[in-house]
């Protein structure tokens, strides 16, 4: 019998581990995920500010339309919106362009832009020297600023993507205690209403 | 009791109408008006033949064996058990139908991601309970909300031939033009079908989904949003209308020049009349699924707006709970969503609807200068 | 219910103690089994019962018994109780009655451990049904809670469903971890593995799965509790996060989530056909490979779930080969099925109806599967009424049938008696009729363009909705009988023998009926 319970207690100890094991392979998507999408330029994210040592090539003979839509995220009261609707550009030539924002709140107020590129298959060959969105953004009440972007798109895009676009949507990360206090009088009323 | 009956009354009548006019058997997928959906039939078609065919011949032997060889007409069993030739042909088999399968399904899905030069951008963006049609090259855009009456859905009135499926502002497209959509989303993930086209993608908050479509005849094409959205994800219908291209040239100027008037609707002086009487529509389309048309709203999610607080006394929180929402509640903000003029309507509107009469209004000035302050 | 429980013990002589503590403490795989069996049932109706509700506003085009809100908490809640209270425990009843009896053992390996599995589940689902007297009311996203609907914009409720997924999540990994630890260490002596019935391999492979994909659930639920209760982002795209992902992970966990449901049915269904067919199961080795395959398979296929929302062509093309795979192994399943039918002597009991039923059923749920596989035509497939008839051909004739003809194929040894054979034909063919009246016409209102989980709809679908709702409450309605016939039958009725079907082939039929308290405390041994 005691045979039989320590067999048993193995059985259990590797269930038990894989039990574990598999938690924790839960969690482990979330930065493999992450991996693969900028290994692959899956799901259109963008990566961070592109450094590179070697000049990229430029390639004159083909041109890119890069396109620029912005929107903002839920409850986000600022006006946002590029200052140029698309560009076409040489792979390979960098490129400045604006986006404006302006916060027409009484309020000062932080805002955070989520890029996101399509097709996704382009990814890979988007590089940002230069965003806004490498930080977050603070515009005092009624504020307005023209943001910077630099990009370059590497000469190595594919033949048939012929048409970039990257989107901007605007996320209010102000601090929540703050505005959440001038929030809470708003719900106060709204709740009597 | 009476009101009940009379509710049951127009149900029954309504079914009888409806069953009777709209009596429709539908069984099957339809080609639909694009390259891409007719592929996808013949896809569809393709394989449930396969599948038929494979039911018959597996149904075939296996009522074959439920009639013939039935105990009670005393069949004898025979006691084999396995057969390798026959296991190894019936794995190969299937094997080699999908692969023929695969072959169609890989050149559609190809042509499904084409990346080619596109003629008109389009970026279409999910809200609770809505889309927006952005013209990106045109720079102009604007929402389009369901227009059907909650008299209709609620079956106090007879439901019209486009129940659920009819808005106010529909998509407006050229026939034969390569029509490039980018499909976001402000809140929740939604999803942008049009039947007819074979286009159907997921809008995703923060992230930007593209595909197209190219459309043969013009006509005016309906669909719905197709993810779970919340409470109205029913109500969300997706209406394009494919036009010649002179006629969506002339409808591009007259949505430029639309645009135009409504920066003057908003130096005009307006009266209260005016006001109530646009404010009622504007009320209707975008407020009456929450806060009901009689402003009676449905608490405790969905506060009633007769005699409330908000609609009654300070001018400036009203018009913060309207342009700029209330986050942590179902409240979205319209500051962005509805013009200057519409704004002032609807305020003005609530605040003089159904005995709410403060007699105040707000002009569409003074919602632009409010939406403006420093 | 509690004086059928009664009667039940009173036919066993020695061993139970009386009362209350009896169920509450006790070790005892059968009464475990039956708890678990019984639990499942009331589930049933209950999740039945919201079908009901969902059926019954969609009878007619408009809003008329329920409001949007609560309608998606009874699609939500119907799906959730169906899938988490009613098949799994259904299944985990039968893996406690059936297998120590198949394999020669004197009980579950570890019976205190199956005794908290149990007594968990009861706990879970009242957290659960509670929500819906939550302000804010229950969970309102549907079974598959997708972010950012169910964190950023989930009722207050989303917590204390978080907390019921967990420990829903405990118990069936507790519950898997007996299995696998019975299977590998209880068998007795010369019951090699290739020897086990088939009911017990794919119990084995379902356990595994269980524990490979039971722990990421648990992680994608914590990761929104997170997302809610604590400011990360996992799955919140203004922080940085990824909605997307949420799907990826939570149908890493959904798909070999579906076989779990099924491959238990598999096996018992494999038990049936040639006890009724007089004739041994065609291709055993076979079976145990496919189900392996199906099992392997399940792991690479899960963003079919996601064609819709922008993975790349090449993501495309994996997961639409990969899926279509899966045909294969399924495929050798059903001619294995019909090949041991194929010149046996053939009876057709409840049981054997059931089970034919279920052949027939589940495969046209794969043929629709295997349609919805190829990805183009997905596209316009997918969120319809379509998919909701393909999963429920797959777990209503699949999964609940498969537990129907469990549950008379057992029921003799189980109680020591007969069950009704004219009350359960009819049973039988009430279902039958009434599941393919409420099912099969929801294709058509999906190539037809309805989507799924709406409250209302545009007038060109009444026609088909009203015949599936009449369809579904037959179906609801029949389930009744179901509950008589087997109060019926443990109350009295004929006396059942030892192995009372004819072509019955296993350990079990070795035992007296009803099987006594303790059985097999001494190993049989094989030959």
């Amino acid at each position: 019998m005691t045979e039989q319970r320590r067999s048993n207690a193995r059985v259990v100890g590797w269930c038990l581990a894989s039990v574990v094991g598999m938690f924790a392979f839960g969690f482990a998507l979330v930065p493999l995920y992450d991996v693969f999408c900028e290994a692959l330029g899956i799901n259109g994210k963008t990566q961070g500010r592109y450094e590179s040592t070697t000049v990229l090539e430029r390639d004159d003979n083909r041109t890119i339309t890069v396109q620029f839509v912005a929107q903002n995220g839920p409850e986000m009261p600022w006006e946002f919106r590029p200052v140029v609707t698309s560009v076409k550009v040489h792979p390979g030539e960098p490129t400045t362009v604006n986006f404006f924002a302006r916060n027409p709140t009484g309020l000062a107020m932080t805002a955070q832009a989520v890029p996101s590129l399509s097709p996704s298959e382009g990814t890979l060959y988007f590089h940002k020297t230069e965003c806004f969105c490498f930080n977050q953004q603070k515009l005092e009440a009624g504020e307005s600023v023209n943001m910077p972007l630099v990009f370059i798109v590497d000469a190595a895009i594919p033949a048939e993507i012929h048409k970039l676009t990257l989107s901007y949507t605007l996320y209010d990360q102000s601090d929540p205690a703050a505005v959440s206090a001038a929030e809470q009088t708003q719900i106060t009323t709204n709740d009597n209403g | 009791m009476r009101v009940h009956a009379k509710r049951a009354g127009a149900l029954l009548g309504a079914s009888l109408v409806s069953s009777q006019a709209m009596a429709d058997w539908t069984l099957n997928m339809a080609p639909g008006v694009t390259g891409t959906s007719n592929e996808i039939y013949g896809l569809h078609m393709t394989i449930l033949w396969i599948c038929v065919a494979i039911g018959i011949v597996v149904f075939g032997v296996m009522f074959w064996s439920i009639f013939a060889h039935r105990k009670s007409k005393g069949s004898k069993p025979a006691h084999f058990h396995e057969n390798t030739v026959v296991e190894i042909l019936w794995t190969i088999i299937p094997f080699v139908i999908l692969v023929l399968m695969c072959i169609p399904a890989t050149a559609t899905l190809m042509d499904m991601y084409d990346s080619e030069e596109s003629d008109i951008d389009i970026k279409v963006t999910g809200y609770q309970w809505k889309w927006k049609y952005d013209y990106i090259n045109e720079e102009f855009g604007y929402f389009s909300n369901t227009t059907t009456p909650q008299d209709e859905i609620y079956n106090r009135v007879e439901k019209n031939e486009h129940y659920l499926r009819e808005v106010d502002n529909p998509m407006v497209v050229p026939v034969d033009k390569k029509i490039r959509f980018l499909v976001t989303a402000n809140d929740v993930i939604h999803s942008w079908w049009v039947p007819a086209f074979g286009v159907k993608k997921d809008a995703i908050p923060g992230f930007i989904n593209e595909t197209w479509t190219r459309i043969d005849e013009p006509g005016i094409y309906r669909g719905q949003c197709t993810e779970l959205c919340g409470r109205l994800h029913g109500f969300m219908p997706v209406v394009v209308k494919a036009v010649p291209q002179d006629e969506y040239d002339a409808w591009v100027a007259e949505q430029v020049a639309s645009a135009e008037r409504e920066r003057e609707l908003t130096s005009k002086d307006w009266t209260l009349a005016e006001l109530m009487e646009r404010g009622e529509g504007v009320y209707n389309t975008n407020c009456a699924a929450c806060h009901q048309a009689n402003g009676e709203g449905m608490p405790p999610t969905f506060p009633a707006l007769k005699g409330s607080r908000i609609a009654i006394e300070d001018m400036n929180a009203h018009l913060d709970v309207v342009v700029n929402g209330v986050s942590g509640s179902p409240m979205q903000a319209f500051g962005e969503q509805l013009s200057e003029a519409d704004l002032a309507a609807v305020i003005t509107y609530e605040r003089n609807a159904w005995g709410n009469d403060t007699g105040e209004m707000v002009t569409p000035k003074e919602v632009f200068d409010y939406k403006n302050k420093e | 219910m509690s004086a059928v429980i009664d009667t039940h013990a009173q036919d066993h002589h020695h061993g139970p103690a009386k009362g209350f503590t009896r169920w509450l403490y006790t070790t005892n795989h059968k009464d475990i089994g039956s708890m678990y069996l019984i639990f499942s049932f009331a589930m049933f109706l209950l999740g039945g019962t919201m079908a009901m509700v969902i059926r019954a506003e969609l009878f007619q085009p408009g809003l008329q018994i329920v409001e949007p809100e609560f309608f998606n908490q009874m699609t939500t809640m119907h799906g959730l109780i169906m899938v988490f209270g009613a098949v799994m425990p259904a299944f985990v009843g039968l893996a406690n009655w059936m297998i120590p009896m198949m394999i020669g053992a004197p009980d579950m390996a570890l019976p205190r451990m199956n005794n908290w599995s149990f007594w968990l589940l009861p706990a879970a689902f009242l957290i659960l049904i509670s929500t819906l007297f939550m302000p804010g009311g229950a969970p309102n996203f549907g079974w598959t809670f997708y972010a950012p609907l169910s964190t950023t914009y989930g009722p207050p409720s989303t917590t204390f469903f978080i907390f019921a997924v967990h420990i829903m999540g405990v118990s069936s990994i507790m519950g898997a971890i007996n299995v696998i630890a019975t299977i590998l260490n209880l068998r007795a002596p010369g019951m090699t593995l290739m020897k086990m019935p088939l009911f017990v391999w794919t119990w084995l492979i379902t356990a595994f799965l269980l524990i490979a994909v039971m722990p990421v659930l648990a992680g994608v639920v914590t990761m929104m509790l997170m997302d809610i209760n604590f400011g990360t982002s996992f799955f919140n795209a203004a922080g940085g996060g990824d909605p997307v992902l949420f799907q990826h992970v939570f149908w890493f966990f959904g798909h070999p989530e579906v076989y779990i449901m099924i491959l238990p049915a598999f096996g018992a269904v494999s038990e049936i056909i040639p006890a009724f067919s007089r004739k041994p199961l065609f291709g055993y080795a076979s079976m145990v490979y496919a189900v392996g395959a199906i099992a392997l398979l399940s792991f690479v296929v899960w963003a079919h779930h996601m064609f819709t929302v922008g993975i790349p062509l090449a993501g495309e093309l994996f997961f639409m080969y990969a899926t279509m795979l899966i045909a294969v192994p399924t495929g050798v399943k059903v001619f294995n099925w019909v090949a041991t039918m194929f010149r046996g002597a053939l009876s057709f009991e409840a049981p054997m109806l059931f089970a034919v039923a279920f052949v027939i059923l589940f495969t046209i749920g794969g043929f629709s599967g295997l349609m919805l596989a190829v990805a183009p035509a997905d596209f316009q497939y997918h969120d319809t009424y379509f998919v909701v008839a393909h999963f429920h051909y797959v777990l209503v004739p699949g999964a609940i049938f498969g537990i129907f003809a469990s549950a008379y194929y057992w029921l003799p040894k189980w109680t020591g008696h007969m069950y009704d054979e004219t009350l359960a034909q009819t049973h039988f063919w009430l279902s039958f009729v009434g599941m393919n009246l409420a099912f099969f016409p929801m294709h058509f209102l999906g190539l037809a363009g309805m989507p799924r989980r709406i409250p209302d709809y545009a007038l060109q679908f009444a026609d088909f909705n009203m015949v599936s709702s009449i369809g579904a409450f037959m179906f609801g309605a029949t389930q009744l009988l179901f509950l008589f016939i087997v109060v019926k039958c443990v109350r009295g009725g004929e006396k059942a023998a030892a192995k009372p079907w004819e072509g019955a082939e296993g350990l079990e039929w070795t035992l007296p009926s009803p099987a006594p308290y303790h059985t097999f405390a001494t190993p049989p041994e094989i030959k």
